[in-house]
């Protein structure tokens, strides 16, 4: 396992460029996420956060730019190589993203299976404590159709551990989620990326609960960086633009009003 | 030239251009599966899970069919040769039927319109919820897990089934022969025997149904692959599984019989 050493980034994005037909994604994007925190990228949606994700997961290629996981660029990789670093990321959907057919001890226990020849046994004790680690030990014989939503991602996030990997990426956890659910996972977040000295990349618009859990934070519109810093620094400064998305204010450099004429003429035009 | 023939013509083009665009990319698809095959192999406990779900769960409408279709053959056959005085010939004739031509395409119709869009429908259902891209994002390759072994269910249970059509089939007829219509049991046994040729008939129905059921399973699994990841799109897969899977096996039936029946 190689590392370039504590000090630097353990994901560098520079200069990235993606378009999805006619449409730019994004359009010379720099981003440094450093190692053992949590990094939250924000952005309105549709901006391309979850593409974001599957850009430095390797499943896109960038039309221009590079990424760099742990010192190595993810698009001259190898195949074999891509496979043994996705061996040491975690992900965890918007959905969950479980596999309906098996139950959640199965669900869990799915990469142990696919990638180590560990015994049964040890497969057993590994999945149990990474149950346990997300608060559902007791649930594990239950399917996914069983579950709730919270507790599906819970399960997902569990599955997204078993092989200890060294970063996890979290596409929109909190969209759709209870209150107490959405404090769960907030609580989840920090504490496993503290307990297992992870490198935690949040992906999300709900900014009051990440402001609470980051490190630091990235925002992205219209294919570019915005905003950058640690939530306090983005609290009080940044752009007008930036002002309105972290405060959630109706009006501002995103009009409330869509571009119409004049209300005075366009009423009375209608005679 | 006026603008709705140009953008007609432009529409054509477009529509034979993704055409082949789709025939490409279920080529490569194809590649990928069959490269993959000895994989599979290694992991029996998915290829039996798959084989129960694909071939056994099948066997109900086609046994079901198989007896009607035999049935109905031994009806309609008594009526035509009973013209000619050959009402013996029944058990020939149907066999020759059953064997050559209905069990193979009729099995494979049954099986896209069964197997196939289950199988679509299920692949298209595990790419939409994200669990392909799961999987993927677990250095799993999901064309090695989930279809390579659902590929070769359809391969293995087709041809079986196949088999089981026809056999059904003829004992069908045999029930509405000599059962019911007075076809000398005799008769009907040993013209079968002697008119029914192990190269000739069976093994080229066996050679059809194993190339319908390649071409059945090829279709359902990438149909399913393939599909746009929303519900939607996840019908409209299954539907074209069922009908692109009855037009290649109707056609392909042609191109064989031709092949293997045809005058030299």
């Amino acid at each position: 396992m190689m590392s370039q050493g504590s000090a630097s980034p353990l994901v560098e994005i520079r200069g990235l460029s993606f378009a999805r037909g006619a449409r730019v994604i994004f359009d010379g994007v720099d981003i440094d996420i450093p190692r053992g925190k949590v990094t939250a990228i924000m952005g309105p949606s549709g901006t391309g956060k979850t593409t974001l994700l599957k850009l430095i997961g390797g499943q896109l290629r960038p039309a221009a730019g590079w990424i760099k996981v742990d010192g190595k660029d993810v698009y001259t990789m190898s195949r074999a190589e891509l496979f043994a670093m996705r061996k040491r990321m975690g992900m965890l959907f918007q959905t969950g993203a479980l596999f309906t057919d098996l139950t959640v001890f199965e669900n869990v226990a799915f990469p142990l299976r696919e990638h180590t020849r560990l015994p049964e046994a040890m497969i057993r004790d590994v999945v149990l404590m990474k149950l346990q680690a997300v608060g559902l030990r007791g649930a594990r014989d239950l399917t996914p159709s069983e579950l709730s939503g919270g507790m599906a991602r819970r399960v997902a996030l569990a599955r997204a551990i078993a092989l200890d990997p060294m970063m996890i990426m979290y596409d929109e956890p909190f969209t759709g989620q209870d209150p107490i659910t959405v404090g769960v996972i907030m609580k989840l977040i920090r504490l496993l990326n503290d307990a297992l000295g992870l490198t935690s990349i949040i992906v999300s618009h709900d900014v009051k609960e990440l402001a609470m859990i980051s490190d630091y934070m990235y925002v992205i519109s219209e294919g570019k960086v915005v905003g950058q810093g640690t939530p306090q620094i983005l609290d009080r400064e940044g752009s007008a633009w930036v002002n309105q998305f972290m405060h959630g204010l109706p009006d501002g450099p995103v009009p409330f009003h869509y571009p119409a004429p004049d209300y005075a003429a366009d009423l009375l035009a209608g005679g | 030239m006026p603008d709705a023939m140009i953008d007609s013509l432009q529409g054509l083009g477009r529509k034979a251009l993704s055409f082949f665009e789709r025939l490409g990319r279920a080529h490569l698809f194809l590649w990928r599966v069959l490269t993959g095959l000895p994989q599979a192999f290694a992991r029996p406990g998915l290829l039996v899970a798959q084989l129960y779900s694909v071939g056994v769960l099948s066997m109900v409408i086609i046994v079901v069919s198989g007896l009607n279709v035999g049935m109905v053959l031994g009806l309609q056959m008594y009526n035509t040769l009973s013209d000619f005085g050959s009402e013996e010939s029944l058990g020939q004739v149907v066999a020759l039927s059953l064997v050559r031509e209905l069990g193979p395409v009729v099995a494979a119709l049954l099986f896209a319109g069964r197997a196939g869009s289950a199988l679509t429908a299920e692949i298209g259902l595990m790419k939409a919820t994200e669990q392909l891209a799961g999987m993927e994002m677990m250095a799993v390759d999901p064309l090695k897990r989930v279809v390579v072994p659902r590929f070769i269910a359809g391969l293995i249970s087709m041809p079986l089934l196949a088999a089981i059509f026809s056999a059904v089939g003829v004992m069908g007829g045999y029930f509405v022969g000599v059962g019911l219509l007075g076809v000398d049991s005799g008769a009907f046994w040993s013209t079968m025997q002697s008119r029914v040729d192990w190269h000739e008939d069976v093994l080229n129905g066996i050679i059809k149904s194993v190339a319908f059921g390649f071409v059945a399973a090829w279709i359902a699994v990438f149909e399913g692959y393939d599909a746009m990841p929303t519900s939607e799109g996840v019908s409209r897969a299954t539907t074209r599984t069922v009908v692109h899977t009855a037009l290649a096996v109707l056609g392909l039936d042609f191109i064989l019989t031709a092949l293997m029946f045809g005058v030299d």
